[in-house]
């Protein structure tokens, strides 16, 4: 079943330079990196090309200066893109006049910053309030939507506060009460909890999570943090160097990184709480009998104990409830404990990866 | 062991020989100017046939500007005029609410005892008690001691040029920073302005507005303005580009992008600018009494021409005291953040100090109707302290000015005479060879031709004696300054508790207009050119003191503590690496000081230099623009020519310490 598409983009270009147009006509538009370096060129968005579904948390990964920022703020256009194609709803983005951008950003986009982006000058309220204050809305309206959104960000009774009056944690809080007051349909974040230490981050994140349950956006989030990503995405891209080197669920990152370079990052993720039953089992005929099977979809994390407990091989069932598989004790070890090497090695997947 | 001599050789050899091919070139141009002063008499002056009479031109256009230029509909005269038309009716109103009152409609001026309580309610509002007191104590002072005409005169052409300047500076740094072309010329526009002395400004704006108040404003308007583009500029180019981007992504249209994002969160910037507007305001409107603005600079000039000194010392002191409440009152006002209010809190108490300054305006103006003393203080009741001054100065020169006037001659002629005499008597060609040798070193071909063409033109426009008579008495100021400076400002880094005071007092005297430096300088010296010199010295001490304490300041610390721990003595670690470390910075504070010299220096001409202030001074009474033009000119590129060959110098210097 496939799902509806939000934004598409087709073959994204963003290069800085004296003159990228140029630049990238000059190469037949695969300019080498070499090409790039030596005219004092940086392709921050290389050639990029994916789909955003409706509803779905898109997350976008890569090293600092991959070009994260720069392909988000392409998608809002903040900033310009150099070449190709981004549908919004099946709408030509790049050929939007100035007039239908403010339209969009008023009505359909949300953006959350890293450094939060408050206006200092304005209390709490008056900042959830601007994006409705900017289309006229009047006074008590906006006051009223605005203490919902702070309300729902959990920041009641803050509400006359100044934003350098808050904890990072909050101010950030008020940074999404704000994105969110025009009920935006698509929603952008980036990195919005790497300036905030862990304990605060896991409370956000879970805080994220909520309002997503409740309010179901599509949402394109960047973040530095595999630990981050797995808990949230539905999907993860990778960048590196502006292009995007791989995009997929976050089980199928791990177990088939399309490069070291994935594999490089996915090597910290608790892959116990990733990889499901049917990913770690060995396939096995109409051999095995369902006594005492485990669904497929579960994951290694939540029957490991179950499974450790047992001398036999578990049959793993299928979704009508038919055995498709077994998963022994060694595989759910390996997986529980092993690094990525002995599981690659072990299935034959896969490049090994050097590391 | 052999490598690393002749690793450090290889770097070596090419400097030192091409610093000694400097040196060698600086002795050929000196010895050639030598030689050839005699041989050739225009390599020492250029004849009078030989100028270039740049001034005339200059002269003959704004003539035909003020007088005879027509645009057609109407001529350019008329356009002045309607300028000037315009702008005396916000100043009617302000001398009317502030000294004159509105007779046609029986409406008398604020009482005085309504402004002091205003300014201390101002105060309050802005910073607590602190500054309520010390804002209201300053207002008191005017009235007390009766300069409160002159002062009100002054503070209105204050409160009409300030919004002035501020929004058209406002205006120029928003478009500095739309577009590229025109940041380019602004700033080299602004550069120039800025250095070219408060006097030059008076000569244009009389030939075209004429005398009076509103030339006054215009002039000090004009004056003023380039600080506030310049803040505006650095103000919305350090807005984080995140709260732009935030404020794009809420959909706001160009126009609300301004307005309520970046200028706003721009604030504290924006506001520094205003409170140098309104500083620069104050010092040229005082100036400007030179054109015929009313007021305390007006009232202090004639003091001072009549010889009323101690009369000229209150109403310095009231010029002062206006200075230090304008500038601590909106630099307050800048640093202070908005405050939270709790919700649902009552109007007036929300609104708190505008309630009780309506309070006091009704009453004040009630009481003040049923006694007249409230609002303009009987003459009777003024203090003065004007007899104890006018004593002590005739004590002065009764006892005293024997020996000052024995210092001051003897300073003259083993001195003052000797140096003047040597930069008089030294051909141009030496001093434009010199110049464009040290631009080439410090900086290359384009520094070096720039200095020289910057020379050059004293030379051909024919200012040069008057030009070398400045550079004298800047030059024995600078270099006092900075043999008192430097040692104060080493001292303050070095003790916290002398830091606090020196570096009050260097705030303190920064907020002085110029002006003021004349009165005590003249009641030791009278007139002349030791109290120029004096005057200068007290009025361009402070960058000195204040660059050398942030240089050494500024002195890593752990370099400090790893020469602590190879075992220096102190006085090895300021000579050996604290003062070198600090030597670009306190080259910038020397910097400073020549720049407000070279302001200062012709201002002296009112006590009677002979240098290009005087040219300024005698245009000003000729009405003979072009001469007051090229000699601002002549100062302002005396400036930039040192201010570029020390910018190159200690942004080399920084670059081989890695400090930049
Ligand atoms: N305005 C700009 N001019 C020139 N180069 C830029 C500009 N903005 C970004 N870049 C370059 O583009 C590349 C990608 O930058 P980007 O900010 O998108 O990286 P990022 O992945 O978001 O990094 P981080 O994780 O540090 O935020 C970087 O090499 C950066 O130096
Ligand atoms: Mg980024």
């Amino acid at each position: 079943m496939e799902r509806p598409v939000k934004i598409a983009c087709h073959n994204l270009w963003k290069i800085f330079g004296p003159k990228p147009t140029e630049f990238l006509a000059r190469h037949d538009r695969a300019p080498s990196a070499a090409d790039l370096t030596a005219g004092g060129y940086i392709a921050a968005v290389h050639d990029v090309s994916f789909e955003v579904f409706t509803g779905e948390i898109l997350i976008i990964m890569g090293l600092s200066g991959s070009g994260k920022s720069t392909l988000v703020r392409c998608l809002s256009r903040l900033i310009e893109p150099t070449e190709g194609q981004i549908l919004f709803e099946g709408q030509d983005l790049l050929q939007a006049s100035e007039t239908d951008l403010i339209e969009l950003r008023r009505h359909k986009m949300g953006m959350v910053f890293q450094h939060f982006g408050l206006l200092p000058h304005r209390t709490v309220l008056d900042n959830v309030a601007f994006p409705l204050e900017v289309q006229g809305i009047s006074r008590p309206r906006r006051e009223e939507r605005a203490r919902e959104m702070v309300r729902l960000v959990g920041l009641d009774g803050r509400e006359e506060y100044y934003p350098r009056e808050l904890s990072g944690g909050q101010q950030q809080r008020v940074g999404i009460a704000r994105s969110l007051a025009v009920e935006p349909e698509v929603w952008f974040l980036d990195e919005p909890f790497s300036a905030l230490d862990p304990l605060i981050r896991r409370e956000m994140q879970d805080e994220f999570l909520r309002l997503q349950r409740l309010l179901k956006k599509t949402i394109v989030f960047i973040t530095h943090d595999f630990a981050e990503a797995t808990r949230l995405a539905d999907r993860i891209g990778i960048m590196k160097d502006g292009a995007l080197i791989q995009l997929c669920s976050p089980e199928e990152m791990i177990t088939r990184p399309a490069d070291a370079y994935v594999a490089e990052f996915t090597k910290d993720a608790p892959r116990a709480k990733l990889i499901s039953a049917r990913t770690a089992m060995t396939p096995a005929g109409g051999l095995v009998s369902a006594e005492g099977g485990v669904p497929a979809s579960a994951k290694v994390e939540e029957i490991a104990a179950y499974v450790l407990g047992r001398a036999e091989p578990v049959p793993v069932l299928g979704d009508a409830g038919e055995p498709i598989g077994v998963l022994g004790r060694d595989a759910v070890v390996e997986i529980v404990f092993g690094g990525p090497r002995s599981l690659e090695s072990e299935k034959g997947r896969g490049e090994r990866p050097t590391l | 062991m052999t490598a690393v001599p002749i690793v450090a050789r290889r770097v070596r050899i090419p400097r030192q020989s091409a610093g000694r091919n400097a040196l060698l070139l600086a002795l050929a141009i000196v010895g050639s100017g030598v030689l050839l002063r005699d041989l050739l008499p225009w390599t020492f002056r250029l004849p009078d046939a030989w100028v270039v009479p740049v001034a005339d031109w200059i002269t003959a256009l704004f003539n035909w500007l003020g007088y005879s230029a027509d645009l057609g509909l109407f001529t350019f005269r008329d356009l002045t005029r309607g300028i000037a038309w315009l702008l005396a009716w916000p100043l009617s109103w302000a001398d009317g609410i502030l000294y004159s009152g509105f007779p046609a409609i029986g409406l008398p001026q604020l009482p005085w005892i309504v402004l002091v309580l205003l300014i201390t309610i101002l105060g309050h509002a802005i910073a607590g008690w602190r500054l309520a007191l010390l804002a209201g104590g300053c207002v008191s002072y005017l009235t007390l001691f009766g300069v409160w005409r002159g002062s009100m005169q002054t503070l209105s052409i204050i409160v009409i040029t300030v919004p002035l300047a501020a929004a058209t500076g406002l205006a120029l740094g928003i478009l500095a920073t739309r577009n590229r072309r025109a940041e380019a010329v602004l700033t080299g526009m602004f550069d120039l302005m800025q250095s070219i002395p408060h006097f030059a400004y008076l000569v244009p704006v009389v030939v075209l507005f004429g005398f009076g108040d509103v030339p006054a404003m215009i002039a000090t308007g004009i004056f003023a303005m380039p600080p506030m583009a310049r803040c505006t500029i650095l103000g919305l180019r350090t807005v984080p580009s995140e709260v732009i981007e935030s404020g794009r992504m809420s959909g706001c249209t160009p126009r609300q992008l301004l307005w309520k994002v970046q200028l706003p969160a721009a604030r504290s910037t924006l506001m520094v600018g205003v409170n140098q507007v309104i500083m620069q305001t104050l010092a040229m409107a005082v100036i400007a009494s030179l054109i015929g603005a009313s007021g305390l600079g007006f009232d202090l000039l004639y003091s001072l021409q009549s010889l009323k000194l101690g009369q000229a010392l209150e109403q310095g002191v009231a010029i002062v005291v206006m200075a230090i409440v304008l500038d601590r009152l909106s630099q307050a006002y800048a640093r202070k953040q908005p405050v939270r209010h709790r919700h649902g809190e009552a109007i007036w108490h929300r609104h708190a100090h505008a309630a009780l300054a309506v309070a006091v305006l009704v009453v004040g103006y009630l009481l003040s109707a049923w006694a007249p003393a409230l609002r303009i203080l009987p003459s009777g009741w003024a203090i003065t302290t004007a007899p104890f001054w006018d004593a002590i100065v005739e004590w002065i020169s009764l006892n005293l000015y024997g020996y000052l006037g024995l210092i001051r001659d003897g300073l003259l002629v083993n001195v003052l005479i000797p140096v003047r005499n040597l930069f008089l008597g030294t051909p141009w060609t030496i001093f434009v060879g010199l110049v464009a040798l040290l631009g080439y070193r410090l900086g290359g071909w384009r520094l070096s031709l720039l200095v020289a063409a910057l020379i050059g033109f004293i030379v051909i426009t024919g200012f040069w004696t008057p030009a070398m008579i400045t550079v004298y008495l800047v030059s024995i100021a600078v270099v006092i300054c900075t043999g008192i400076g430097v040692p104060l400002g080493i001292w303050a880094a070095r003790k916290p508790k002398v830091a606090s005071v020196v570096l009050t007092i260097c705030d303190t005297m920064q907020t002085f207009p110029s002006f003021i430096y004349l009165i005590p300088v003249v009641m030791l010296f009278k007139v002349g050119d030791v109290a120029a010199i004096t005057a200068i010295i007290a009025y361009a001490m402070v960058p000195a003191i204040r660059y050398s304490y942030l240089g050494l300041r500024r002195v890593p610390t752990t370099i400090v503590e790893s020469a602590v721990a190879s075992g220096c003595t102190r006085r090895q670690i300021l000579w050996k690496v604290e003062l070198p470390l600090a030597l670009p910075e306190i080259m910038l504070g020397v910097n400073q000081t020549i720049m407000m010299g070279l302001f200062m220096v012709t201002i002296t001409a009112l006590i009677g230099t002979r240098d290009l202030g005087q040219e300024i001074n005698k245009a000003l009474t000729d009405a003979d623009t072009g001469r007051g033009l090229v000699a601002g000119l002549c100062i302002a590129f005396i400036g930039i020519t040192a201010d570029r060959l020390i910018g190159a110098w200690s942004l080399r210097r920084k670059r081989q310490l890695g400090l930049a």
